[in-house]
């Protein structure tokens, strides 16, 4: 006697097999555009670093590689990245915690799950409009506050890049610190400590891994950010660390090389894929970080 | 020191804790609003310059040397035809990828490489999606400056929300579900077939809409493979009069984009590319600000709905 549904049951165990084979070539799919991402990068890069001898990188002071007399000084850019960076993290950093620590210390909860996905929002603005802000918008109004700032500058890319990495500190940030157990808090409330103490002295330090991953990602965000800067920091490479001048970041000279005409093998195309290089070394290392911090805290919990 | 002494001075000290815990949440409900308010100057700001320049003639002109018949004709058609290719791919694949992940993975070293990569991935900034898509697609495959090389990158670019989405909206639903199907004898596709992802249904529409906003307004790996280009024409028609109806043709063809042809109009001078550029812009904030509302909505008539 055989079983009734025997034969449908092989008919479903023959799809398992297939559809498992289709699903794990989805999960192949992240692994194959990573390893995309690293050998174009590395195979199309190689022709320049090995016509460039790499001290020359670290020694020149000009990142002229199109010229005739061609410079190599990859701190021209390297140094338009760190301004306008720095300039985004010091309005991110401080706005995006104290919105944080407010959001989840001090806010009723009704009000934060109407706001949080409004902040969230600041995210998803397209980067092109961010950039046509900063360069109609901002940069006149900070011309008439400091007349000498030119019609490109690092410090208004660089602030409007601010206000787009709020949602990343603020978002990771009240998560890590709504996540530290309501017992820490009893416990410093019990002793007599205020709302704000608490908050700075028993919460913020528990979530700290939390909120050091959401101000790395942020880092790394403001890192690879490109239609801002290059829109409002300029395009011309400048090895200068003054926020007040115009200079091209590592992703501005990738797009303004873009721009024009651009043959396959020649030195222009094989030079932004060494920018690309240089940039996913630097952004892979703090996501590195950002991922190592988060979990460090999710096993704290 | 008499006992009633060191209870005032307690009770001032207390009093101004409570009054610093007050300024605090003003500061904080002040910089919350202020904060806000920078989206709102910013789709007012666009609107003051742009919205004389909204009209039918602009929506169905192809942008022009002339500013005042310039339009995004052509923009718009190549985004809605970018964002096919990327829907396309993407979305399968990355659900693909949540599933695999989520329910068959077996926890070892190459799962947790994967998922470290995944996590990376997600951060890699989109400039460099634009390069590989140069290097390989452009070049390597040789599907030129087309739609598909571009569609191709930005897919590549939110394939890690739409895994992640995925990922988490499976997390959601209790072993109990799964252990009962298997009771009754399903398999593990069917598990997932007839249970999973319906129930899962409402968190992994929410990604896939936060994603696709994602890619509407990304400009940077489409201006990398060299997409900045005068485009006033439309890409061959999908559907043809004739056998066989249906051609690809326009998978192949050069296009331009609503962010790439905003771009275009604030790097000119004068103030009338720059109210064109305003316009687009609206267009594009009108675009990503209700997928992103939508979202929002779905996500919590998801969370609504289902009590587990």
């Amino acid at each position: 006697m055989s079983f009734p549904y025997e034969s449908s049951r092989r008919l479903d165990k023959a799809i398992e097999r297939v559809m498992v084979g289709i699903l794990r070539v989805g999960g192949w799919a992240s692994v194959l555009v990573t390893f995309g991402i690293v050998i174009t990068l590395v195979t199309e890069s190689w022709p320049f670093f090995k016509a460039v001898p790499v001290g020359r990188l670290f020694t020149d002071r000009m990142w002229t590689p199109l010229f005739l007399e061609p410079q190599y000084g990859i701190g021209a850019l390297l140094a338009g990245t760190l301004v306008t960076t720095g300039v985004a993290l010091c309005v991110a950093i401080p706005l995006g915690t104290l919105l944080a620590i407010y959001l989840s210390e001090f806010a009723e909860p009704r009000f934060r799950e109407v706001v949080k996905p409004m902040l969230e929002l600041l995210s998803a603005v397209p980067t092109v409009v961010y950039g046509y802000f900063a360069l109609l918008t901002l940069t006149p109004l900070l011309q008439k506050i400091y007349p000498d700032l030119p019609q490109f500058s690092m410090l208004s890319a660089g602030l409007i890049m601010g206000i787009m990495i709020i949602p990343y500190v603020t978002s990771l940030g009240e998560d890590s610190m709504r996540s530290v157990p309501m017992l820490l808090r009893e416990g410093a409330f019990a002793l007599g400590d205020g709302k704000l103490g608490v908050a700075l002295r028993v919460v913020f330090p528990g979530a700290f891994s939390g909120l050091a991953s959401a101000y790395v990602l942020a880092i790394s965000r403001a890192v690879g950010e490109t239609m801002i800067v290059a829109i409002a920091a300029g395009l011309q490479p400048r090895f200068t660390l003054n926020p007040l001048e115009s200079a091209a970041t590592v992703t501005a000279f990738i797009v303004q090389v873009s721009l024009g005409d651009l043959p396959h093998g020649s030195i222009g195309y094989q030079s932004i894929f060494a920018a690309g290089a240089v940039l996913f070394l630097m952004t892979l290392g703090f996501n590195l970080a950002g991922h190592i911090l988060r979990r460090r805290f999710h096993r704290a919990c | 020191m008499p006992a009633s002494q060191n209870l005032r001075k307690q009770e001032a000290r207390a009093s101004r804790r409570r009054s610093i815990d007050r300024w605090f949440g003003r500061i904080g409900f002040l910089v919350t609003l202020g904060t806000l308010g920078v989206l709102a100057i910013l789709l007012l700001n666009l609107a003051a310059s742009g919205l004389t320049r909204i009209d039918w003639q602009f929506l169905l002109s192809f942008p022009s040397r002339r500013p005042a018949e310039a339009g995004i004709l052509s923009a718009w058609v190549g985004t809605i035809l970018l964002m096919m290719v990327t829907a396309s791919v993407a979305v399968p694949l990355g659900v693909a990828a949540g599933i695999y992940l989520e329910e068959y993975a077996p926890k070892n070293k190459w799962t947790d490489f994967v998922e470290i990569n995944i996590s990376n991935l997600a951060g890699v900034p989109s400039i460099l999606y634009g390069l590989m898509a140069l290097g390989l697609f452009v070049y390597q495959f040789r599907f030129g400056q087309s739609i598909l090389a571009g569609g191709l990158a930005l897919a590549c670019l939110v394939l890690p929300i739409v895994i992640v989405a995925t990922r988490e909206a499976l997390r959601t639903i209790p072993a109990s579900i799964r252990e009962a199907a298997f009771a009754l004898g399903a398999t593990r596709w069917q598990a997932v077939w007839h249970h999973l992802l319906p129930y899962s249904t409402g968190g992994i529409a929410t990604g896939v809409i936060l994603a696709m906003s994602r890619a509407i307004g990304e400009s940077a790996p489409l201006i990398t493979i060299g997409a900045l280009t005068f485009i006033a024409f439309l890409p061959p028609a999908p559907i043809l009069a004739h056998a066989p109806f249906i051609s690809f043709d326009w998978l192949f063809s050069p296009f331009t984009a609503l962010p790439i042809q905003m771009f275009n109009w604030v790097s000119r001078p004068g103030e009338e590319f720059q109210s064109n550029a305003a316009a687009a812009g609206l267009f594009l904030m009108l675009i990503t600000l209700s997928m992103n509302g939508a979202a929002i909505l779905l996500r919590r008539h998801a969370q609504r709905n289902i009590k587990w």
